[in-house]
């Protein structure tokens, strides 16, 4: 058997070849045009390849050549900024290579191979190192420091080493037995990356979106799923969440999903501001396309390079987050190898391995402590299509086995024009007792309570709409119709939240307590006041209220809050004496 | 290796022919095949191996026998094109229909299509105006974005669909679109009404018709949509002009990937239809848009029929996770007589955002697009209300509310086949209507265009 063999059978992105010596998941060239590919079965002699490109034209008879590695995604500076199709191909390398129209057969380097960085060796001759360890700096960019480190499995005395300009691939650093390290490492995507331990999480993944980050927090390293059909925000909701939340590397992956919205977000971020840096967000993206007209096979090798990369920057101490929008795509990309395959199909012919496919790539979220002892988390947020929107078909169902949050997005808010469009009822978080320590103790020693109470009053709310539903809201008795006046608040000042306004899209954590608090200060001055004799009517339209209301459009908005809610609670007192 | 022909076809099953011994042969190659009474017909091939090559007739396999000599002609698909389509009429496989002469071609392009590069892409932003009030105020279609029309069966989306043809244009420029027609499995009289309008008003020298209609070869269609697609890259990307492309219909198209897929056995996904559809679907509804340094430009209005008026249907449903949004027809508005009946509510337009406001369209544009869908939510909601406990237990601000809901039927969606109403006139419009309501509950417009733009209000 040699490297080189013959192929056999081609259907579409499934391709055969024989007489080849090959392992599972070797990368092979395929055809005289070279296309990349993966074996992901093997008969005897038969090796059953997916392709990464279109092989149309493709005939039997072609050589088919082994290169022996398996998948693997290139770790190093320069990765930040960058937007890469499936494989880690940069697409504004593929674009100066063969145009506006992705061709194939073409192959290019995830990073930049020429490219001198300033590196900066924080260890010395002499010095024991281990595997995973940080042996230098790189000022990756305006925000980020690159830590280089030495790949898992390698270790020793370091020999030499020396700071300057160097390009990835020069040696920077020698050890005792003659191992030569470079900036640049390769890691095989489809196995994850070591680390110390896993820690349980104890920090939220502060987003500036009230209902996610008050109701429903995630933690740094938990996983989330938000399944929703089409029109319900998935993707803006994805992308408020690149834009805002504090994690310092960005990992977003468009797995299958359409080029425009691929398009706006690389013309929107290089011009936004992170709110926690002040330095533009591409600085710490890292973004994947793979829109739905890319091929197939690449489109699920995505999901696994996006979570590499993140892997990587989590080595380094680094929060990071990864956005995958959509885990649907990718489902149906195995679906469709595997029914290429003729395998036996489980539910809805999703391969009978989806659950367990799900299931190791989102145990790969995780707040660990790194090979080099710092402390580093990756999140992975995963955006789920389901068809008709029925979330009991098989992908969200896996999902949501795993995932600690739940995300569930409404077609009935999204049309009443209600977002982010996400069910207050249905949603759920399991993170608020591991995280309810780090909001006594940076935010306020309430803040559980509060959000006991707010999501309480929105219980109520909707055992009395059914009674409404029924009789009129009219004939509820006062306390009552002033329970849904607090939740109609809840809704449409805290809740509600517009993703494309300069100042509401993002409300800082102690901004959303204020706010959460400020209902209830209304709530409790509004009772008092009708049980001086205040009417209902009275006490809602104060005006005091509305402009506390809109203020949170304005900037500023925090420091004026207290102010604005004394005027509030000092006009509903007055209510009283008016009658 | 073209020019020898096989004889060793071992099966046919429906649309599908196998043989065996060939020469190897390319995937996605062109087929040729000769019956007994030299009669030609065409195929792709499907899967191919050292002993079994699986082949797609595309006129149907009626008169295929063991004997049928079948010919690799070395090459996939690929449509001569030109600047000489414009004008044309062709059948499902790019065949001139209209009794002229072949197409003189200055290249043959692949019709599968690239992918075109995301980074490569240029932000749609350009306002189309269709003179439709419904589309323009709350559902704006964007130069470069894939629209399509979700209807049914027995509703005017044709008539619609040809409005917008005839009547879309940008407000800054005088460019003219070139529409490519894409016709999958409609009758010969949805065609000819089709046809005789774009005739009749001239529109004929600027498109390009492809045309399979429902007694043509069902798995023709899966490349008559590709044909035009690929027309229609070669005259935006190439030749600079802005292009409308409108395919109906995509129910057809889907049901014919459906047949392809159970004659060749595979493993069905939802309601038969393949597991890859949605990336199937892709590949066509994502050919819409607009390039980077590329003055041309590709807009696509599909239009596609729900099966028993289902928007879960997987037809709708993948298509709405692919498209930038979708213009819902409503059987019951038709049936109110209400032209065009289109729902706004569960219409939308995901472009709409970038391309509205001040610079674009009108400063108030998305004020009135918002307050005007809001007003109308509410009052159909509250038709249902009514018919439990009546109008007269409703309030002041629902009464005004539920009469706005019939004027906004009446006079806003409701216009005539060739009213052809500019943005200033649908905007104003609004405002007319939305008088009927008291300020003080238009709570979603700024009181900035209030005082701008509101007449004489009535009800204060």
């Amino acid at each position: 058997m040699s490297k080189e063999g013959v192929i056999y059978r081609i259907s579409g992105p499934v391709v055969t070849a024989t007489g080849m010596s090959a392992a599972m998941y070797n990368i092979v060239r395929v055809g005289n045009e070279g296309l990349m590919g993966e074996v992901i079965e093997l008969h005897g002699d038969k090796a059953v390849i997916q392709v990464y490109e279109d092989t149309s034209g493709i005939r039997p008879g072609e050589p088919v050549i082994n290169t022996g590695e398996t998948l693997s995604v290139a770790l190093g500076p320069g990765l930040l900024t960058e937007i890469y199709d499936g494989i880690q191909r940069p697409l504004a390398t593929l674009e100066k290579v063969m145009g506006s129209f992705i061709s194939r057969g073409v192959d290019a380097d995830g990073i930049n191979m020429e490219k001198k960085w300033a590196f900066e060796a924080t260890v010395s001759a002499g010095d024991e190192v281990t595997s995973g360890q940080v042996i230098g700096t790189v000022q990756e960019t305006d925000t980020i420091v690159h830590k280089v480190m030495l790949k898992p499995g390698v270790s020793g005395v370091v020999k030499s080493v020396k700071s300057g300009d160097f390009n990835v691939t020069e040696t920077v650093c020698t050890l005792e037995d003659g191992t030569e390290v470079q900036m640049m490492q390769k890691w095989p995507v489809r196995t994850p990356r070591p680390y110390k331990q896993k820690y349980a999480p104890d920090t939220p993944l502060i987003t500036g979106m009230r209902i996610l980050d008050f109701l429903f927090p995630l933690a740094k390293g938990g996983a989330a799923g938000i399944p929703g059909p089409f029109g319900s925000g998935k993707t803006v909701t994805q992308q408020s969440l690149a834009k805002y939340s504090d994690a310092q590397i960005v990992v977003y992956i468009g797995c299958g999903e359409r080029g425009n919205e691929m398009t706006e977000v690389l013309d929107e971020f290089p011009h936004l501001i992170d709110p926690n840096t002040g330095q533009p967000l591409m600085n710490r993206t890292v973004m994947i396309a793979n829109t739905s007209n890319m091929p197939v096979a690449a489109r699920e090798a995505s999901v696994y390079t996006g979570i590499t990369i993140a892997e990587y920057f989590r080595d380094m101490g680094y929060d990071v987050a990864l956005m995958a929008d959509s885990t649907s795509r990718w489902a149906e990309a195995m679906r469709e190898i595997s029914s290429r395959l003729e395998e036996m199909p489980g539910e809805e012919g999703y391969p009978a391995y989806l659950s367990s496919r799900l299931a190791e790539f989102y145990e790969r979220a995780g707040r660990v402590e790194t090979m080099d002892g710092g402390d580093g988390s990756v999140t992975v947020i995963g955006a789920v299509s389901p068809a008709g929107g029925d979330i009991s078909e098989p992908v969200s169902q896996g999902t949501l086995r795993i995932v600690k949050v739940f995300w569930g997005l409404d077609a009935g808010l999204a049309r009443q024009r209600h977002f982010p469009a996400i069910n207050w009822l249905g949603s759920y978080s399991l993170y608020p007792q591991s995280l309810n320590q780090w909001f006594r103790d940076n935010i306020a020693q309430d803040f559980p309570e509060i959000r006991t109470e707010i999501s309480g009053l929105l219980q109520v709310e909707a055992e009395l709409q059914e009674i409404v539903q029924l009789v009129g809201s009219d004939a509820l008795p006062t306390d009552q119709q002033l329970t849904l006046e607090v939740a109609r608040m809840i809704r449409e000042y805290f809740l509600q939240q517009n993703g494309f306004h300069d100042v509401d899209a993002y409300s800082g954590i102690d901004q959303q307590y204020k706010m959460a608090k400020a209902i209830l200060t209304f709530q409790d001055s509004a009772k008092k006041a009708m049980a001086a004799g205040a009417l209902l009517d009275d006490v809602v339209n104060v005006q005091a209220r509305t402009d506390l209301m809109r203020g949170r459009f304005e900037k500023g908005y925090l420091p004026k809050m207290d102010g604005l809610v004394d005027a509030m609670v000092k006009e509903i007192a007055a209510a009283v004496e008016e009658n | 290796m073209t020019g020898k022909e096989y004889r060793t076809i071992t099966d046919v099953k429906g649309p599908l022919v196998f043989l065996n011994k060939t020469e190897p042969v390319a995937f996605g190659e062109i087929v040729e095949l000769r019956m007994e009474d030299g009669t030609i017909k065409n195929g792709q091939v499907l899967d191919t191996s050292d002993e079994l090559v699986v082949v797609q007739v595309f006129e149907g396999t009626a008169s295929v026998n063991l004997n049928t000599g079948v010919k690799f002609m070395g090459d996939v698909f690929k449509l001569p094109v030109s600047k000489g389509l414009i004008g044309r009429i062709l059948d499902g496989a790019g065949r001139p229909r209209d009794g002229g002469p072949d197409v003189v071609p200055d290249a043959h392009h692949d019709i599968i299509g690239a992918a075109i590069n995301p980074y490569s892409r240029a932000s749609p932003h350009d306002f189309i105006q269709t003179g439709v009030s419904a589309i323009d105020c709350c559902t704006t279609l964007v130069r470069g974005q894939k629209l399509p029309i979700f209807s049914a069966s027995g509703l005017p989306h044709n008539d619609i669909a040809l409005q917008i043809a005839r009547q879309a244009k940008l407000t800054d420029s005088d460019e003219e679109f070139i529409v490519v027609f894409c016709a999958m499995g409609i009758t010969a009289e949805e065609y000819n009404f089709f046809r005789s309008d774009l005739e009749r008003t001239g529109a004929l020298e600027n498109a390009v018709l492809f045309v399979n209609l429902a007694d043509d070869p069902a798995v023709e269609r899966l490349i008559t949509p590709r044909l035009a697609l690929t027309a229609a890259e070669y005259l935006a990307f190439e030749l600079d002009y802005h292009v409308l492309v409108i395919y109906t219909d995509m129910t057809n198209y889907c049901d014919s990937l459906r047949q392809i897929g159970a004659a060749r056995e595979e493993v069905p996904g939802r309601r038969g239809y393949p597991g890859y559809m949605y990336t199937d679907l892709a590949m066509l509804y994502e050919r819409a848009g607009l390039i980077k340094g590329k003055k041309g430009s590709i807009t696509q209005f599909p239009i596609l029929t729900m099966p028993g008026d289902d928007i879960t249907h997987p037809i709708p449903d993948l298509s709405g996770y692919i498209t930038e949004g979708q213009i819902v027809i409503s059987r019951e508005l038709h049936q109110a007589g209400i032209y065009p009946p289109i729902n706004v509510l569960p219409s939308l337009s995901r472009l709409m955002g970038g391309c509205i406001g001040e610079k674009t369209t009108r400063e108030d544009h998305k004020s009135v697009s918002d307050q005007m869908y809001a007003a109308y939510a509410q009052g159909r909601e509250l038709r249902g209300l009514v018919a439990i406990v009546g109008e007269d237990a409703l309030n002041e601000r629902d009464k005004q509310l539920l009469e706005f809901s019939g004027l906004f039927e009446d006079k806003f969606l409701r216009q005539s086949r060739d009213e052809d109403r500019s943005l200033d006139e649908t905007l104003n419009l609004c405002w007319d209507l939305m008088q009927n309501i008291s300020t003080k509950y238009l709570v979603r417009l700024d009181q900035k265009w209030i005082d701008k733009y509101h007449p004489v209000d009535k009800k204060e």
